[in-house]
């Protein structure tokens, strides 16, 4: 039996061939190292992430939510649910607070959760947590540290928290304004946290940067100007929003702006795996749009 | 729609206020803002909202519906929270934005050609459809909403990110094809259908 057990819910970015695959692949590299077993659950479907409000208003986002939170209840007792996305984790644990606090609400979102199939009742029985939370209060810095067998020595990191894994909910202890947990994370695999990294919890147009995509690159420009202005050789995020809004559109920035930005820009989930022995491969890496060389050479080597 | 906006005008009349209250997420708060500013001072497009958040509370305040109902303003936000977290009254104001805004639309008054706007519907429509959002259906549908012409170029332009995500595996080539989605896409859709209709009623949009 696994040290510990979760209800899992993956996101429509985690799935084979989509736009977050990496961070799904080095998130099992991750868990099968710290021995934690993720259950997938059922059929799960979309949170509605952060547009879905404007044409689903406000009942049939919160049904969607609570359908993969009905199921969990059913297929994954006693577990708390866990997501890796930020968007997921937000939409799923904003229904879940507005359902506890609002009784008519709930009533209706049961009715409308009868017309789906398995028979589902929502009770709000499960904790909605993030991956993050998990690692850092269920196992603890000091745990994270045991299966380290190689050191990201050297190399230096934005840590770029974003928007929705800080705010509105955030991880408990931390400040909005400046967490410390993902710097404390690049610690942890031997990495060189850049404590004054100031744009860590810049937004990054998240869904905008589709429609507006002027503004939103504008936001990212700041985020990458930082993190060269500090020294970083690479960004790290735990959003998969942020991941990509920093990552894919650095040539388009590069035209608008006459910058020559080419950064990587990795999950933790992907230093860890890497620290932890896994290949480059397990690590995800090989998504990188933008290569992380320097990871790639140390996944290469053989551990100490 | 045009029917519920002179319905929703006649009922309220002069109290935007109370029709806010009742028919608007949160909507019930917004006489809570005491016009600080730092929700305006705290937004990443702030410069780019015609009337920032606070202005909006006081706009609704003062009753002047349809300049807050047609604006871009609320279509600007990015649901990044800041101000949620740093509004001293804690006010949930990325939800009355995100309620508004919906509310607009729904009442068919928001900006036609608002990108969000548009592409937000789009998105409803993709992720709905199979209950997983399908990406390259998404991204395609999105280059090509104005027409062919627009759709070639905007692809173009978009061509080398597009690539990158081939080359990585992180876009399926064949998602318009085999993109699975849920196996209980038909108990989804009567969920929603069933979720729109109550809030349709208790909104006041039900015929």
């Amino acid at each position: 039996m696994a040290r510990k057990e979760y209800s899992f819910y993956p996101g429509c970015s985690s799935e084979r061939l989509t736009s977050a695959s990496n961070y799904m692949v080095s998130v099992e590299a991750m868990c099968k190292k710290l021995d934690v077993k993720l259950n997938e659950i059922p059929d799960w479907n979309c949170c509605g992430a952060s547009i879905g409000y404007a044409e689903g208003g406000e009942l049939p986002r919160h049904v969607m939510n609570a359908r993969n939170l009905a199921i969990s209840e059913q297929a994954n007792k006693g577990q708390d649910v866990v997501a890796t996305c930020a968007a997921c984790w937000l939409g799923a644990k904003e229904t879940k607070d507005r359902l506890a606090e609002d009784s008519s609400l709930l009533a209706e979102t049961n009715e409308a959760l009868r017309e789906a199939g398995m028979n589902l009742q929502y009770k709000g029985e499960q904790e909605v947590r993030h991956m993050v939370e998990v690692l850092i209060e269920d196992l603890g810095y000091d745990e994270l540290k045991k299966p380290v067998v190689k050191s990201l020595e050297g190399i230096k990191f934005a840590g770029y928290v974003g928007c929705q894994t800080n705010r509105p909910f955030g991880i408990a202890g931390e400040s909005f304004e400046n967490p410390k947990y993902l710097d404390r994370l690049v610690e942890i695999v031997g990495g060189e946290p850049i404590e004054k990294y100031d744009q860590k919890v810049t937004c990054c147009g998240g869904a905008l940067a589709f429609s507006e995509p002027e503004k939103s690159q504008a936001q990212i420009k700041k985020i990458i100007e930082s993190a060269y202005d500090h020294g970083a050789d690479m960004i790290v995020t735990p959003c998969p929003v942020c991941q990509m809004n920093v990552e894919v559109y650095q040539g388009q920035i590069n035209k608008r702006y006459g910058t020559k930005f080419n950064i990587p820009v990795t999950y933790y989930s992907q230093l860890m795996a890497v620290a932890y022995g896994g290949s480059a491969k397990e690590a995800g890496l090989n998504g990188q749009i933008i290569r992380a060389h320097r990871l790639e050479e140390i996944a290469a080597k053989t551990a100490r | 729609m045009g029917d519920i906006n002179t319905a929703m005008t006649e009922q309220y009349r002069n109290d935007f206020l109370k029709e806010v209250e009742a028919n608007v997420e949160e909507g019930q708060w917004v006489k809570m803002c005491m016009q600080c500013g730092v929700c305006s001072g705290s937004c990443p497009l702030g410069p780019a909202w015609e009337h920032p958040p606070q202005e909006i509370f006081m706009m609704i305040r003062a009753g002047r519906r349809d300049e807050v109902l047609k604006s871009e303003s609320m279509w600007m936000c990015t649901s990044c929270y800041n101000c949620i977290v740093r509004c001293p009254r804690e006010l949930p104001i990325t939800h009355i934005m995100h309620g508004l805004a919906n509310y607009a639309h729904r009442l068919g008054l928001a900006p036609k050609m608002n990108p969000t706007r548009r592409f937000a519907k789009m998105f409803w429509k993709n992720l709905t459809k199979s209950g997983r959002v399908n990406e390259i259906q998404l991204s395609v549908g999105l280059y090509f909403m104005d027409g062919f012409k627009t759709g070639v170029a905007r692809a173009w332009a978009m061509k080398d990110i597009g690539l990158g995500m081939l080359k990585t595996g992180r876009l399926n080539p064949l998602g318009f094809v085999n993109h699975k989605g849920c196996k209980d896409k038909n108990g989804i859709h009567k969920m929603l259908k069933k979720a729109r209709e109550i809030e349709d009623r208790r909104k006041g949009f039900a015929a």
